[in-house]
């Protein structure tokens, strides 16, 4: 057992750190959720976004680094998010939760089309490395350590955000009760363009890191995102920290699963897991918002 | 959903027991036969092979469609993985016919068999969650069965299963056999059109309905809703397990990735949508519309390379503006419509 674990440490050590990256997507998955209760179907096609934020930055005659432009591909999911709120999800932001995910499925359509069509889908690479790092006889990669840095970084400011801004405690009030926020004078639209909008840029953020370690595609974010759903329901659908420990539980699976068994059959475990959560505990580890 | 209440409400009691057999003139049933008589009709009259494959595939939705408007427009529950049935049932037909040299029949029988005891047991465990609970379920079994069925050797495994050219002998060569496949899913359609029918205009059909408009109540009512949910469940899965049986015969093999494809279970909710959920006529018309739609986007050279892109604007617009769908819209605004398009 003991020489098992020598052996495993390293794979669960690696599974840790993308479970940060991972956990840093739900997270906006689940913001989503716990403000407005709406799936956001186009999650995956914005981590792809994202992704190809940095590879063309990179690039491009500018070639900038990818940590500085993986900061600008921030402030454009920000924007674009609060833009996709207005345009697709206000109108029906009331009506039965089919519409509302439909409509993130059809701006989902919209980004995936003309994603292919602009960039086709031969996979992409940012061809950048921080070197690695010898621990104690494993090899760490420098950047997953700092995508694992950087999702800690922006949970600390999401929750800075949340609980020490006013705009963070208007989100809060409206995810609690929205009727209630709006007679306290909130306004209640621009809140939730906002929720949107913070929700879209963690969806980019995670994938302006993942580019830095991993080949990806404009369809590759569909992965990300049905790995976004089972982490959310893990740690509690509409809870951000439940999402940071949701993603560290499946990246360590991820890690250690195939040092058992062929690593086709994570997505067998990573899903049975999901349906048996929402079946059993549908709160999730740290409690889902109601 | 505010059109379908008012219909609901319009109707003291089963349309079935006030009209007797008056009810099968609905001027929305026939439209309905029609447009896949027609359909089923024009490439055995051209005998061009590939308006054969584009129109089966229509065919193929308006099966696909019409099932799940059961579970999600009668009943309420949006299963956005139902493609499982689909895919399992496709399965299921090309390892008895390609392991156990099974005919057709027996592989579309057991591949309908097959989705509607898995739907069974599925439904048994996750109609008890609601909303957007439940359809999140369903995209993980469909992604759970996608995964296992990847690693499942008789089904074989990441490859999956081609069948032996030898097997189309039986039915008078390949190309007889396309044609007898396109007539069995020209029949499939019409029968699952009658079986939307039917239900809609039964007691069992009103109780889906009313779990529908308000669970509680239904239960109140003396709906048990439990079991009334599971045979909707069951019933949406069977025939869609028989397509999918057919499909994969008329193409000669299936692997994972194409029998559990996602964004086809996504399409299939898009076009109950586009013609009108919870009516007979709209799923027909949603599927047939769709697969024009598309046709048209891929051969039209300013659109071909962002067909994808243009279908989602169409869908954004449609949800946006007309969420009852075209059967919806047109019920709404015009009132005596209403008891003729079901």
């Amino acid at each position: 057992m003991e020489f098992n674990l020598v052996k495993l440490l390293p794979f669960l050590i690696d599974g840790l750190l993308i479970g940060f990256v991972y956990g840093i997507a739900a997270m906006g998955m689940t913001l989503i959720w716990g403000v407005m209760k709406v799936i956001n179907l186009a999650h995956g096609a914005i981590i792809s976004l994202g992704s190809f934020g940095v590879y063309l930055l990179f690039v491009s005659a500018l070639q900038l680094h990818p940590y500085i432009s993986i900061l600008l591909v921030a402030a454009g999911g920000l924007v674009f998010g609060m833009l996709t709120y207005f345009i697709a999800i206000h109108r029906v932001i009331n009506a039965p939760y089919l519409s509302t995910l439909l409509a993130t499925f059809a701006v989902n359509m919209i980004i995936i089309g003309l994603g292919t069509a602009q960039f086709s889908t031969t996979p992409r690479a940012v061809d950048f490395t921080l070197g690695s790092f010898r621990v104690g006889g494993m090899t760490l990669l420098g950047t997953r350590l700092f995508a694992a840095g950087a999702a800690v970084a922006v949970t600390a400011a999401l929750y800075l955000f949340l609980f020490r801004t006013n705009p963070g405690k208007y989100i809060r009030a409206v995810a609690n009760n929205r009727a209630a926020a709006e007679l306290m004078g909130i306004p209640s639209s621009r809140i939730l363009a906002l929720s949107f909008g913070l929700g879209t840029m963690l969806a980019a953020i995670s994938g302006g890191l993942i580019a830095t370690f991993f080949p990806f595609t404009i369809l590759s974010g569909a992965t990300y995102q049905l790995k976004s759903f089972v982490i959310g329901v893990l740690g509690g659908l509409g809870n951000p920290l439940g999402a940071l420990l949701g993603g560290l539980i499946l990246g360590a699976l991820e890690g250690i699963i195939p040092a058992y068994m062929n690593t086709s059959w994570v997505p067998v475990v990573e899903f049975v897991m999901f349906v048996l959560i929402l079946l059993l505990m549908p709160r999730g580890l740290l409690g889902a918002k109601k | 959903m505010k059109e379908s209440s008012d219909a609901a409400l319009a109707q003291p009691r089963p349309a079935a027991q006030r009209t007797g057999m008056r009810v099968w003139l609905n001027p929305g049933l026939w439209i309905a036969i029609l447009v896949v008589l027609i359909a089923a009709a024009v490439p055995f009259i051209t005998r061009n092979a590939s308006t054969r494959e584009v129109l089966f595939l229509m065919l193929m939705y308006v099966v696909l469609a019409s099932s799940l408007n059961i579970i999600m427009g009668y009943t309420g529950y949006v299963s956005f993985g139902h493609v499982v049935f689909f895919g399992f049932g496709g399965y299921t037909g090309l390892y008895l016919m390609s392991a156990h040299s099974s005919s057709l029949w027996v592989a579309m029988a057991a591949g309908g068999l097959i989705s509607g005891l898995l739907a069974f047991l599925i439904g048994k465990a996750i109609l008890r969650l609601r909303g957007a609970y439940f359809a999140l379920a369903t995209i993980g079994i469909n992604e759970a069965m996608r995964a296992f069925v990847a690693n499942f050797t008789p089904y074989g495994a990441a490859t999956g299963i081609s069948l032996n050219f030898a097997v189309y002998q039986d039915y008078g060569g390949a190309a007889t056999a396309l044609w007898l496949a396109y007539g069995l899913v020209a029949g499939l359609a019409l029968v699952s059109i009658l079986l939307s029918f039917m239900i809609k205009t039964s007691k069992f059909g009103l109780s889906l309905q009313v779990i529908r408009e308000d669970e509680d109540a239904a239960e109140v009512m003396g709906v048990t809703t439990p079991n009334a949910k599971t045979w909707a469940y069951v019933i949406s899965a069977i025939i869609p397990g028989m397509v999918g049986a057919l499909y994969f015969f008329k193409n000669g093999n299936i692997e994972p990735a194409e029998a559990f494809r996602l964004n086809a279970s996504i399409e299939t909710i898009v076009m109950v949508m586009l013609g009108g959920q919870g009516t007979v006529l709209g799923p027909v018309l949603g599927a047939a519309g769709y697969q024009r739609l598309r046709g048209f986007l891929i051969t039209y050279p300013l659109f071909k390379d962002i067909q994808l892109s243009v279908a989602g604007a169409l869908l954004l617009i449609i949800i946006l503006f007309i969420p009852g769908g075209v059967v919806g819209w047109l019920r709404n605004r015009i009132p005596p419509l209403r008891r003729l398009l079901i």
